[in-house]
């Protein structure tokens, strides 16, 4: 759902009067639902969370491989439920009666956050809980996420929707681990990146050239490439179990800052494709927002025929950036294989290329906004791994959920207030 | 009556795509083109692929052909053969079905294999807890629960769409990933559980609550059952309740044009709720239809792809619920046929969904097909969706 915001014409202020009124009437609303969620969180750490704890929770800061080795930090856990669910009833209350005004959806995320951390300190009564690890995993699992959402916003700012992502995920994983088997780990991430890309050119030709919708050619590249990677895995792999040992990358430590405590270990000691992650972002990031061609492939996705009687191809606009997307998708792939296990397994991406859409949108078609997306869900997908492992009367089923749950709040929540590119999805027809 | 949007850009005549003008479709001479002629050569074409992927993977032109012969005979070869692709074809006419409505509707329907899993879980529910119940209760109880748990699940999407904008497809993949750990989950729980077993498995459906098989006094190898019958009966009354009906007119008119609908008086969170409920239902029925005519229980994974295999099937038969039948058949019996395939030929099922990944493509860009062969077609692609801005 897309809403135009204009401008209210300043000679009539009575309507510019009515209209503060509405809005603020509406955002009066808004912040009394948030309040209330956030004193519903604070009674649910009273009611369910407090009976049930007790002793002291044990976290670890440090990994064994550090420079720095940091003692443990012991937390009492019913006195701190207590302060922590002080603190969301008063910031709760607060929103309620008064609201915290333009800070209110800062303020909604910091209660999630405190509540987050009730929940775990909760669930580590009485046992060790390594958070820098749990950091660590964060940042790791959170790279084919963005790099998926990265691959979405390059396809969609020039008005193409890729829902393929997952299907580019998945090939780059396969041709990652069978040429990276054959030739080595670094030939294997150029063959993903480019599996990537020849998948996005399939994109682009029936989009561009055939009009064909957009979504439908996304779900048919995933289930080709599903379809495809499962019958070479079970007719090829399995045969030749040589062409599915790839070898891992490993963690490169940055020397200096990757021996600050907490903050060395979870952002300069990991691999290649998780720098590249960082990188791609900023580069990203820059290309559309400061130079020429992201100016023009911007102009394309929200008017193809205003750029195109500016003398923009709309085409040759739409076939690079979908191609760029693609093949930042299939270098995501290659953090499957190459950057974790080494070897490929059918369907491993799991539903990372849906999430990393679903961070797309969750960051306004934003590079650095999607990030920060991807990185709430690369920490609900560690922070449920994590736990499952602690002796807690959750199924660890429910743990899992959580990733997808929070996606469709967030999609409920934010999407009528992110406006997409305005001509997303729409074929062009040069008149 | 016809509606016209207040650009005059779309009208909607109000039975443009009943059964008469399916027929009529294929009997006119440049409909022929886009109701059989393409239909026919994409399937040609994605078979030729698929032969050069199996013959890429090693195997010699007579292995494929074997393979191929062993795909043919394994569809239409025997009555046994042809009763294993109306099997397979049942669970596919219903979530094709539930693809279709949803894309009358101008919603994108990629929860079929969520709302396949709960439905097929409160089916066989209902299958094993009652028991000394009459088949004619016993039965009717058990379908319903399945058509209601899957309709559950496609309220979820068609209301946060309706009510936030959140778009359909993401919200129904999400919830096919929860229905997933959910039926995980339940399936190890005392209430599902089979007595004495720690692996995910259910109880068994008692024989009260069972579909029937329809040929199975013939031969008892003849898996087809009472759902088939289930499944044609629902192709009628979505047929009639789309191109017969006030509601199914709206439903058509909010996906030719949800402003023109909206303009014209029609409630459009209404048609999204309702067309996902009933959606989510028939995919729900799907799931039903597989535990209680052929599994006779239900353990991780029983959705097995048919909820996806649906979107195939619905652009594929047009999103027509008659050409949704002919569609389903086809896939039944490439899935019948890909099991003997594997199971003969030694060439693995996967190369199925190849197939029809490329089918669809080709029907999709008929423009694509008529290149090749160099045919006239009216190149108009398929066009469904508007975006995430709809």
């Amino acid at each position: 759902m897309s809403q135009t915001f204009e401008k209210p014409p300043a000679e009539s202020y009575e309507l510019t009067a009515s209209r503060t009124r509405e809005l603020s009437k509406s955002q009066i609303r808004r912040a009394q639902i948030s309040g209330v969620v956030m004193l519903l969180l604070a009674a649910f750490v009273v009611v369910f969370l407090i009976p049930n704890a007790e002793g002291d929770a044990t976290f670890g800061l440090s990994t064994a491989r550090d420079a720095v080795q940091l003692s443990d930090l012991v937390v009492p856990v019913t006195a701190s439920l207590w302060v922590l669910a002080m603190v969301l009833g008063f910031l709760g209350a607060t929103q309620f009666v008064r609201g915290f005004q333009r800070r209110s959806t800062l303020i909604l995320g910091l209660s999630f956050g405190v509540f987050v951390i009730a929940f775990i300190i909760w669930a580590t009564a009485d046992q060790q809980f390594n958070l820098t690890s749990m950091l660590v995993a964060t940042v790791s699992r959170c790279t084919p996420i963005a790099l998926g959402a990265l691959s979405g916003i390059l396809c969609e700012r020039s008005g193409v929707v890729n829902i393929g992502i997952e299907g580019m995920l998945l090939g780059g994983a396969f041709s990652g681990v069978v040429i990276g088997s054959l030739f080595g780990g670094w030939i294997g991430l150029v063959a993903a990146t480019l599996t990537g890309g020849i998948l996005a050119l399939l994109l682009a030709v029936l989009a561009v050239n055939f009009r064909v919708d957009q979504i439908i050619i996304g779900v048919v590249i995933n289930i080709l490439v599903l379809g495809l990677t499962s019958f070479l895995s079970s007719q090829v792999l399995i045969k030749n179990p040589d062409l599915n040992n790839a070898p891992i990358f490993p963690a490169i430590k940055i020397p200096v800052l990757g021996d600050i405590p907490i903050i060395g270990p979870v952002f300069f000691n990991q691999t290649i494709i998780v720098y590249g992650m960082f990188i791609l972002v900023g580069t990203v990031t820059y290309l559309l927002f400061r130079t020429r061609w992201g100016l023009r492939t911007r102009s394309v996705g929200e008017n193809p025929r205003a750029a195109d009687s500016l003398g923009v191809s709309v085409a040759k606009v739409r076939y690079l950036a979908v191609i760029y997307g693609g093949m930042v998708g299939g270098f995501a792939g290659a953090w499957f294989t190459l950057g974790t296990v080494g070897r490929f397994d059918e369907g491993m991406t799991g539903g990372r290329g849906f999430i990393g859409l679903a961070a797309m949108i969750f960051g306004a078609w934003n590079p650095v906004g999607a990030l920060g997306a991807a990185m709430v869900f690369g920490f609900s997908e560690s922070l449920s791994e994590k736990l499952s492992l602690l002796d807690i009367p959750i199924p660890t089923e429910f743990l899992a959920m959580i990733p997808y749950l929070v996606t469709i709040v967030v999609v409920a929540g934010l999407v009528g207030r992110a406006r997409p590119p305005a001509a997303d999805g729409q074929p062009y027809t040069k008149e | 009556m016809s509606l016209t949007s207040p650009d005059g850009k779309t009208t909607i005549e109000p039975d443009d795509s009943g059964w008469a003008t399916f027929f009529r479709r294929l009997t006119t001479a440049t409909d022929w083109k886009t109701g059989l002629v393409i239909p026919a050569l994409a399937v040609l074409t994605a078979l030729i692929i698929g032969a050069i992927i199996i013959m890429l993977t090693g195997s010699s032109l007579q292995e494929t052909l074997q393979a191929y012969w062993a795909l043919l005979e394994g569809s239409v070869g025997s009555l046994r053969a042809i009763s294993a692709t109306l099997t397979e074809a049942t669970p596919l006419i219903l979530t094709g079905l539930s693809v279709a409505i949803a894309f009358r509707a101008g919603l994108f329907n990629i929860g079929g294999e969520g709302q396949l899993l709960i439905g097929g879980m409160t089916a066989v529910l209902v299958g094993f807890s009652f028991t000394g119940l009459p088949w004619f209760i016993h039965l009717p109880m058990a379908v319903a629960a399945g058509f209601l748990g899957g309709a559950v699940w496609g309220f979820v999407p068609g209301f946060l769409k309706a009510k936030t904008g959140a778009h359909e497809v993401i919200v129904t993949i999400m919830m096919n990933y929860i229905a997933i750990y959910l039926t995980g989950y339940l399936l190890k729980t005392a209430l599902f559980q089979r007595e004495g077993r720690n692996d995910p498995i259910s109880k068994n459906v008692e024989e009260s609550a069972q579909l029937p098989k329809l040929l199975g006094w013939f031969d008892s190898a003849m898996r087809v059952h009472l759902g088939l019958i289930i499944a044609l009966i629902a192709v009628v009354l979505v047929w009639w309740l789309l191109f017969r009906t006030t509601t199914g007119f709206e439903f058509r008119a909010v996906g030719a044009n949800s402003h023109a609908a909206r303009y014209a008086g029609m409630s459009v969170t209404k048609v999204y709720i309702l067309v996902m409920v009933i959606a989510g239902g028939l995919a729900g029925l799907a799931g039903g239809g597989q535990v209680l005519g052929v599994l006779d229980r239900a353990s991780p994974g029983f959705s097995a792809g048919l909820g996806f295999d649906g979107i195939s099937v619905a652009l594929l038969g047009r999103s027509n619920p008659f050409g949704v039948v002919a569609a389903a058949l086809l896939f039944g019996g490439l899935t019948a046929g890909g099991q003997n395939m594997q199971a003969t030929a030694n060439v693995g099922i996967d190369l199925v969904s190849v197939i029809q990944a490329l089918i669809i493509i080709f029907v999709a860009a008929p423009a694509l097909i008529g290149a090749i062969y160099r045919v006239k077609t009216d190149a108009s692609s398929t066009q469904i969706s508007q975006g995430w801005s709809s």
